[in-house]
């Protein structure tokens, strides 16, 4: 590294030539641009719930049967409870960092509101861990025998499911942020909100493998997943105002 | 000091006997002070005083239990959004992240002070030193330099208020004389700041003490 070190240390006031009104779809847009460059350079934390997702999958077949007489039936579930435990995995650490190096407190004060800021953390969270366990999971579906007419159904399902998925994990996450290493709390206060989705989701493909039409679960889904979306920011930004005040 | 000598202008941020608890602890109870416009308040204290503590209750991120705060007048739970925009807090975290550069770090901090102004941003990098480690990734810099990166945020913010927790960890005399200039700028230009420190802090005229810990005295010109 050849810097010198003779930089002048000056710390004169600068005047910016180009301002932006405030608004907070700016402040939206570089939380977005910001969260994106930490979460790619995390690898490991976003290869995690993928392999996590396709080792259950492909170990499941070993441990019962590899027959499709065994694997047809239950290939929904376990589809869906493996990509729904992949998901709550990947939540856990969302806002430690976060916490650990003050970003939190300048979340908390940076006179925005905390709410749409939060969501944008997770929606970036959810392209980069979900999408690509939705992407993969018709691979997967294929090793279990899920009939053809039936990817489609299971690619829209757990698109809409991971959204509400890690909407309503991240109250879980904000709320346990400040409790150090809290993997089963997390998941404990999380998983009953996490049964509706579970069971519409596998209903939603449960009727595409038996040939009927899954709109009314995918509906439901779509649904659930708006819910989340206008509500859950609001809890996500209560309890990180929580646990900051905890610190 | 009580409101019969009350200056022409209104206080910014005034408290009024605030007290703080901390796990069923009495941190400090029954404190007063008002900030002006032009006011440099350094709170001082032993170790575990509660100037932290304190630090972190004015920016809102503490609940008190008794007193009160207003800003402008006004009390901060019905303006603290109004309160938050004119007010930067730099913790002692400063929300500096270690995967990002230091240009990124302030990309972020720079937008929620609407600065969209790429030379700007690498000028305020040369001056506080960090010219040439602009795409280094911030865990390969030393404490030091990362608070030079938290500080950069100080050459082109708006705000009026700064809440600074103990701005001079790390920093060479160089550095702390440059910030020490920094504030004193600020606050002829109108502004308030409110720091904790350890540090003598020779070079501020018109410095105002606050003292937490054994036992509690106002502001003292």
């Amino acid at each position: 590294m050849s810097v010198s070190n003779k930089t002048p240390v000056a710390f004169c006031r600068l005047v910016p030539k180009k301002m932006n009104p405030l608004n907070l779809f700016t402040v939206f847009s570089a939380g977005c641009k910001r969260e994106w460059q930490l979460q790619v350079r995390r690898k490991g934390d976003l290869l995690n719930p993928l392999v996590f997702f396709a080792l259950v999958v492909v170990l499941f077949p070993l441990g019962v049967s590899p027959t499709e007489e065994v694997l047809a039936p239950v290939a929904p579930g376990v589809l869906w409870v493996a990509a729904l435990l992949a998901v709550l995995m990947s939540l856990d650490a969302l806002f430690r960092p976060d916490l650990q190096d003050g970003s939190l407190e300048q979340l908390l004060v940076c006179g925005y509101p905390a709410a749409p800021l939060s969501l944008a953390k997770v929606l970036v969270h959810w392209l980069l861990s979900c999408v690509p366990l939705v992407l993969l999971a018709p691979l997967l579906g294929v090793m279990l025998y899920l009939p053809w007419q039936a990817q489609g159904v299971l690619m829209l399902s757990l698109l809409l499911g991971s959204l509400t998925l890690s909407l309503v994990g991240a109250i879980g996450a904000a709320l346990t942020t400040g409790v150090g290493k809290s993997g089963v709390l997390m998941t404990l206060l999380v998983l009953p909100f996490y049964m509706p989705v579970l069971i519409f989701g596998t209903g939603a493909m449960q009727a595409a493998v038996g040939g009927h039409d899954a709109t009314a679960h995918l509906a439901l889904l779509g649904a659930l997943a708006l819910l989340a979306l206008v509500l859950a920011p609001w809890a996500i930004a209560a309890a990180l105002r929580i646990a900051v005040s905890g610190e | 000091m009580t409101t019969t000598a009350k200056k022409t202008t209104a206080a910014l941020l005034s408290a009024s006997k605030l007290a703080c608890e901390r796990d069923e602890r009495l941190l400090f109870s029954d404190l007063s002070f008002e900030l002006y416009a032009g006011d440099l308040l350094q709170l001082e204290g032993p170790n575990g005083a509660g100037k932290t503590s304190l630090m972190r209750l004015l920016a809102g991120l503490l609940p008190f239990s008794e007193g009160e705060l207003t800003w402008q007048g006004q009390s901060l739970n019905t303006c603290r959004e109004d309160f938050y925009q004119s007010m930067l807090f730099i913790g002692h975290l400063a929300g500096i992240k270690a995967e990002l550069s230091p240009l990124e770090n302030l990309h972020w901090f720079a937008a929620l002070e609407g600065v969209q102004d790429e030379a700007l941003l690498e000028q305020a990098l040369y001056q506080v030193g960090l010219a040439g480690y602009e795409d280094h990734p911030c865990h390969q810099l030393s404490a030091g330099q990362k608070r030079r990166v938290a500080l950069a945020r100080l050459l082109f913010t708006q705000r009026l208020v700064w809440l600074l927790d103990e701005p001079f960890t790390a920093l060479d005399k160089a550095a702390v004389a440059a910030i020490e200039n920094l504030l004193l700028e600020h606050c002829q230009a109108g502004g308030a700041v409110i720091l904790t420190s350890h540090h003598a802090l020779e070079n501020l005229p018109n410095l105002k003490v606050l003292s937490l810990g054994a036992k509690l005295s106002g502001s003292q010109p």
